[in-house]
């Protein structure tokens, strides 16, 4: 009798409709088909799946021109590398509302955790795409193959859980989408553990993304290999997170303008200029730790050099010119010059992630890699799909918008 | 009888160096002088390029055969595990044969997350394809850039010399060595190899430098060698660390136990902290 009754009650929640039905009217488009954004990415992500079908039909040297000096790529360096220091938003929001107890920015980081969650089911792809075996992909974490030795079993272990502890905090989301007030109540009792969980495995995995460079010492040019790679990764996810956080939110508040509040929208300007200041100390010390190992790494000679041109460019035109714009922006509580220095941090992450991976690795091979057509098509499709994902998402759980009232109480 | 300041003093080094000693001793469990490795010297004054070790590898790996006329300077790829190349030195042309070099403490092993890529107590490293799912972190990881990876396949395989670990099982010795027919390579245990390679630099000081590479090279590799040029004439790269790559990333996972324990604790403190500071903010306002 009282799960009928339950169900009933459910049902009423969701329209009247059945669980089944439901789900399968969700699917459905809604809105617009014709909207610019869909006519440029329905092509290219067609394109993009046709390349991945290649991919495994002919091997990864049909689509990819990496090589036996460089073995990583723009899917490793930019989808997986460069992707996570941006996913890095969520467990500083996470950290500041849920263990801090900050409150004003509570709107914001269901949005912030929906996109690192997704960031990392899309990292996950990207990781199978690039790699050459992946039916083996199970096997660090089950079998008799645990490689314990190797900085990147510890990121593949706390990459897989961090994937859960997401979803778990995220999932109130879900069980509000779908009426589920029993769940809903189990699901918001687990958010604290998951935060707590989800933080520390950030911080190792963050690190753990720069750890796994460690041992390429004489293959990364002077100027980016440091012992302090870990800690430069993890500093910088900080600053990358949150830049990503203030430019998906200018963006959002286009888009899904009737989805936030009027009071919300004030809200988050005023989160924003916060941000930024968040941003411009995490850029400062940063710098400072730059700094420091420049200066005991005594590399003054290389600076005269096209590479020492080029870490110029990352240091003062990506990290310290943004660090001031930031600053003054949250004086001046400038919303546009936050999204500026927010779009000049984002491109940095990228430039800093790229070299790293990509640029400074084997700077001095003879034959240098140059990511192919396919290999960019591949990657973008990668991040289309999850915007597209994103998308389908905001517009139908409450994720921008308020919650359901009788979820509020449960809290 | 009571603790004077010296005594306290004498505690505190006892303490102290018990300390020192006993994390040397958890640091390195497996000395590599505990551990007998194989390895392989090579004698590039003895060499003639006849590239017979080329052709008898390719047959016994079942790689395709090698072409009879090539480029002086090769490298290994994903259809030759070895290469013999010809340098022009001012002592006229010196041969160098080029594989993996089996490292006490392979950074390719450290690397792999599946333990497909594994330093066998004998000595050699060898690639188990069952194991391995193809992420080419070893090929990231590897000082001598050996880990080759072919790319047109949609079964890859990882190739590199396996120092012909089934014949060694077998008692036999590497294909290599067994067909040399000048004896540049010798197989043996790496302190036989290393006090005959010093016996040789001892004996004909004019013929040899001073150098056997391999012997401190990333910590110390299996295959050892020996030249009448400095190294970095032959392609060696002699900027190498003296010890071992996976002692590079020592550092960051054994902060990882520490994190876990420290990160969450100090999470739940400051939760802890800011829940009471909530209510009471709370009972204000109302």
């Amino acid at each position: 009798m009282i799960t009928m009754n339950k169900e009933i009650q459910l049902a009423a929640d969701r329209g009247g409709k059945s669980i089944w039905k439901f789900l399968l009217s969700e699917l459905k488009p809604r809105g617009k088909w014709l909207t610019p954004f869909n006519l440029i990415s329905i092509p290219i992500i067609l394109v993009g799946l046709a390349l991945i079908l290649l991919r495994f039909a002919e091997g990864l040297g049909a689509v990819s021109n990496i090589n036996q000096e460089i073995p990583w790529g723009l899917w490793k360096g930019f989808n997986v590398v460069t992707g996570v220091a941006f996913a890095g938003g969520a467990y500083v929001l996470t950290f500041i509302v849920y263990i801090l107890k900050v409150d004003k920015y509570h709107s914001i980081v269901r949005v912030t955790v929906l996109n690192g969650f997704l960031a990392y089911m899309f990292y996950a792809g990207a990781l199978v795409l690039d790699l050459g075996k992946p039916w083996n992909i199970f096997n660090p974490i089950i079998g008799n193959s645990f490689g314990a030795s190797s900085v990147l079993f510890l990121v593949a272990w706390h990459f897989l859980l961090y994937i859960v502890a997401q979803l778990i905090e995220f999932s109130p989301a879900v069980a509000e989408w779908l009426g589920a007030k029993r769940a809903h109540k189990i699901l918001s009792g687990l958010t604290l553990g998951a935060v707590i969980f989800g933080i520390t495995l950030s911080t190792l995995h963050q690190s753990g993304l720069g750890a796994l460079f460690l041992m390429a010492s004489e293959k990364i040019h002077p100027l980016w290999y440091n012992e302090f790679i870990p800690l430069l990764f993890l500093v910088s996810s900080v600053f990358a997170g949150l830049s990503m956080v203030i430019f998906e939110g200018s963006i959002s508040q286009r888009v899904f303008f009737r989805k936030i509040s009027s009071k919300n929208r004030e809200a988050r300007n005023n989160m924003v200029q916060s941000l930024s200041k968040i941003c411009a100390f995490g850029m400062f010390a940063y710098l400072f730790m730059h700094f420091l190992v420049f200066i005991h790494g005594q590399h003054w000679n290389l600076l005269n050099t096209p590479m020492g041109y080029w870490f110029l460019i990352e240091m003062i035109g990506f990290v310290a010119v943004p660090m001031g714009v930031f600053f003054y922006a949250s004086r001046t509580s400038s919303l546009l010059l936050s999204r500026v220095a927010a779009i000049i941090t984002i491109v940095g992450i990228i430039v800093n992630r790229l070299n790293v991976s990509i640029i400074a690795f084997r700077w001095d091979a003879a034959v240098r890699y140059v990511p192919s057509w396919m290999e960019i098509v591949v990657s973008i499709t990668i991040i289309l799909i999850q915007i597209w994902i994103f998308r389908w998402v905001i517009s139908r759980m409450p994720v921008l918008d308020e919650p359901p009232k009788w979820a509020n109480n449960s809290h | 009888m009571g603790l004077n300041r010296r005594g306290f003093f004498n505690v505190l080094a006892v303490t102290g160096a018990s300390l020192a000693v006993g994390k040397k001793t958890v640091a390195s469990p497996k000395s590599e002088k505990e551990i007998e490795f194989y390895g392989i010297l090579y004698d590039s004054t003895r060499c003639v390029a006849c590239r017979t070790c080329e052709y008898e590898c390719a047959a016994a790996h079942g790689l395709p055969e090698p072409q009879p006329e090539v480029e002086a300077i090769r490298k290994t790829d994903e259809t030759c595990n070895t290469v013999v190349n010809t340098f022009q030195t001012e002592n006229g042309e010196v041969y160098t044969k080029r594989q993996c070099m089996h490292c006490n403490e392979p950074a390719c092993a450290a690397a792999c997350l599946t333990q497909a890529m594994h330093k066998s107590k004998t000595g050699p490293v060898t690639w188990n394809g069952d194991k391995c799912m193809g992420c080419r972190y070893c090929m990231v990881s590897c000082p001598f850039d050996m880990p080759k990876f072919e790319y047109q396949s949609t079964n890859p395989k990882i190739q590199k010399c396996d120092m012909c670990m089934e014949r060694q099982q077998a008692g036999e010795v590497p294909i290599c060595v067994a067909n040399c027919p000048a004896e540049a390579v010798l197989f043996g245990k790496r302190r036989d190899l290393i006090n005959e390679a010093r016996r040789r630099i001892y004996e004909n000081p004019d013929q040899y430098v001073d150098h056997i590479y391999g012997e401190h090279e990333a910590g110390g590799t299996g295959w050892l060698y020996l030249s009448s040029v400095p190294f970095e004439e032959l392609g060696m790269n002699t900027h190498l660390r003296h010890s071992s790559y996976p002692e590079l990333t020592k550092g960051f996972l054994y902060s990882v136990p520490s994190v876990f324990v420290l990160v969450p604790t100090l999470l739940l403190g400051i939760h802890q902290a800011t829940v009471n500071n909530h209510l009471k903010v709370d009972d204000n306002d109302e």
